[in-house]
């Protein structure tokens, strides 16, 4: 399988800023300015990237949960762009989201029976054996007690509500899942025990997942492909091990050598190779010009400041290598005291 | 403890906490033995609700105004006892020989007051002598030794004109102006990003070489604690399960909870593994912990030797590497060498 169940093509959202009395528009916030990615049917595309890049902004406007203001959304071969809130209906059936939070994402005041089969209801789905007996399939397929369908949502632990919350998304067998941090909230233990289910459940039913997160080792682990979004942008765009193995864009190599190595062996080597960037993500409101990530960027030049880099294909990498970058990281560059990249054990 | 050894800088013996609330007795830490010396780091790893964070609290005596906190047991910080001794003591010592870092900076901060004054207050609470101005002076210099710039500015600002590094590092300036000798870094890093998480790594590591003190790092990240430590405490329901060398502890792990805990994790430092090995089950209650080994309800070992992990609570024992488990070692080692290592 190889065709595209999601297709984004300059899609942007920018939230205005309003001031006084009558709300005139001083400015807006470029959560997302101008993505283009695809997903294919039965993949797994991590989306990461610091908090402020856009990544949950992107994944609500691939659900239509927001509006767009400039772009293409296409869901197969379906331009959903601009669809109202009716119009979106029968599409809600194949698109669902999991949150991040599991405390505030089910309502207090309803059992979790409630809170599973509103979606079946919603849709006027038949259930052919009882609304009951479908909630209880889909806790057994999430791995919780069927017999606690009567249960409100404090009396379950976090990892547990973040079961509940997949077996609502589930309920309608969508083809495609929009994972906002879905384990960033679990402790570590339980945080495992998710991402394996969410394995489960995608050779079970042929899901696709969009996984947002921040967590790099995370993404790594369950993703196909993996994009990199910085302050409302992609930088890069790869398949897992290409990314991984051959990071193009200086802001994903400084990324990947912040994430801590637990193995205090390595320690010492581990650090003297880390990329460390100064100061903070510039806003959004007022982002730089010409790449966004020069004024980080121990590589930015002249050109960096004046022209947008596109993202396409660099070096000799595979076509699906995507970076948007003037000076490209290339195998083997010693980047500002990095030293060559730790062998795997 | 001999009288020839001197005590270490600072040793728990026996520390308890526990709390009295409606639904029963909260058995937060129990028994907890553990030392650290200057200029030393000490990682405590555990997931929530494991009692890493009331130990730290239990050091500074923050359960004092509780009236529902038990605390028993002994501290010994420089020779000094801080369970028994009196409010005023122990006032006297907190933010200053000893101070912490907090998980988030934006709710232990005050948002009515600016940075500047928060700090200047640290200081002058136990510098009472020192004048308004040097005062000021020291706050500029300590957020200039942190690493924000324009420091002068940025005194008069308030906590939420910082952004999450820069406003952690400002309460790491107010942590270290009375040069603690031993610093409690709790979760510091969990609320940030990644490259700022290196950053303020970084900028611990430095400050504790440049001043010299004990720190107690407490974290559920185990590549943080990988990253500083020296040595290493693995929490479970209160109590400490396995104690050593960070690089023993990670080479070698000796509990089935420790095993669980690495192959729970992700990492980038490995070829991705297909499957995620974790813990089975959820953190016990601490109203109503397991009898016997508390982690015998998850744990895959369990009732291999007869029935004494539901009867009996093993005790913590080794020496420098000490593990709280009823396996024998022998077997221990074998299924880590056997069925544990070959998945991590």
């Amino acid at each position: 399988m190889s065709e595209n169940l999601l297709e984004v093509t300059g899609l942007q959202k920018h939230f205005p800023i309003t001031k006084g009395l009558f709300k005139r528009q001083v400015g807006a916030v470029r959560a997302v300015d101008g993505i283009d990615l695809n997903v294919v049917a039965g993949e797994t595309l991590g989306v990461v990237g610091e908090s402020g890049c856009g990544k949950s902004t992107a994944g609500r406007l691939f659900t239509r949960i927001l509006e767009p203001t400039g772009g293409k959304i296409v869901f197969e071969g379906e331009d959903i762009t601009h669809k109202s809130v009716t119009q979106m209906r029968p599409l809600r059936r194949d698109v669902q989201m999991i949150f991040q939070d599991p405390y505030s994402s089910l309502n207090p005041r309803h059992t979790i029976g409630t809170i599973i089969s509103a979606p079946l209801q919603i849709q006027k789905i038949p259930t052919p054996q009882g609304l009951k007996k479908a909630v209880q399939e889909l806790l057994e397929l999430v791995g919780l007690n069927p017999e606690h369908y009567n249960r409100y949502p404090h009396e379950f632990s976090g990892g547990q509500r973040q079961r509940i919350g997949i077996a609502r998304a589930l309920a309608l067998r969508p083809k495609l899942i929009i994972a906002d941090e879905p384990v960033s909230a679990l402790d570590v233990s339980i945080q495992a025990q998710v991402v394996n289910l969410l394995e489960d459940l995608q050779s079970e039913f042929d899901l696709t997942y969009v996984f947002i997160a921040h967590d790099l080792s995370v993404v790594r682990h369950i993703s196909d492909r993996v994009a990199v979004m910085y302050l409302g942008k992609v930088m890069e765009i790869a398949h897992r091990d290409d990314l991984y193995k051959n990071p193009r864009h200086p802001y994903t190599v400084a990324l990947m050598s912040a994430v801590p190595v637990p193995d205090p062996v390595r320690r010492d080597s581990a650090q003297r190779g880390r990329v460390l960037l100064t100061g903070d993500v510039p806003s959004p409101i007022n982002p730089p010009s010409g790449c966004r990530f020069r004024t980080r960027c121990w590589k930015a030049q002249d050109i960096c400041a004046t022209e947008e880099p596109p993202l396409v294909q660099r070096l000799d990498d595979p076509d699906s290598h995507l970076t948007a970058c003037h000076f490209p990281v290339v195998d083997d560059e010693a980047v500002a005291g990095r030293a060559p990249a730790a062998t795997p054990a | 403890m001999s009288s020839v050894t001197p005590r270490p800088f600072l040793e728990v013996k026996d520390l308890t906490v526990r709390f009295e609330t409606d639904d029963g007795i909260v058995q937060a830490v129990t028994e907890s033995n553990f030392s650290l010396e200057a200029g030393k780091t000490l990682g405590i790893v555990g997931e929530s609700g494991s009692g890493k964070s009331v130990t730290s609290l239990a050091l500074l005596g923050l359960h004092r105004t509780r009236s529902n906190a038990k605390v028993s047991g002994q501290i010994w910080l420089d020779d000094q006892e801080l369970v028994t001794a009196s409010d005023q003591d122990v006032r006297a010592l907190r933010g200053g020989k000893m101070s912490m870092i907090f998980q988030d900076p934006l709710s232990a901060m005050h948002p009515y007051y600016t940075v500047g004054a928060q700090i200047v207050e640290a200081y002058r609470v136990h510098n009472p002598k020192v004048s308004k101005k040097a005062a000021r002076e020291r706050a500029i210099d300590m957020l200039a030794r942190v690493g924000i710039p324009q420091p002068s500015r940025r005194f008069n600002d308030y906590a939420h004109q910082f952004s999450g590094g820069m406003r952690q590092r400002a309460m790491i300036a107010m942590a270290l102006v009375n040069d603690p000798k031993l610093l409690i870094a709790d979760e510091p890093t969990t609320a940030l990003d990644v490259t700022v998480q290196a950053q303020i790594l970084d900028l611990i590591r430095d400050l504790q070489q440049e001043f010299h003190s004990a720190v107690i790092m407490i974290t559920h990240d185990l590549g943080v604690v990988a990253e500083l430590a020296d040595d290493v405490l693995v929490m479970y329901g209160g109590k400490i399960i396995e104690r050593g060398a960070a690089v023993d502890l990670f080479q070698r792990p000796q509990h089935p909870y420790t095993w669980g805990l690495l192959g729970s994790m992700p990492r980038l430092d490995r070829e991705v593994r297909d499957r995620l090995t974790p813990v089975k089950g959820s953190p016990p209650s601490l109203i109503n912990l397991p009898s016997g080994c508390a982690f015998h309800p998850r744990c895959p070992y369990a009732g291999r030797n007869g029935d004494r992990s539901f009867t009996d609570t093993p005790v913590l024992t080794g020496g420098a590497h000490a593990v709280a488990c009823h396996l024998p070692a022998e077997e221990r080692a074998k299924i880590f060498k056997e069925e544990v290592a070959p998945n991590l």
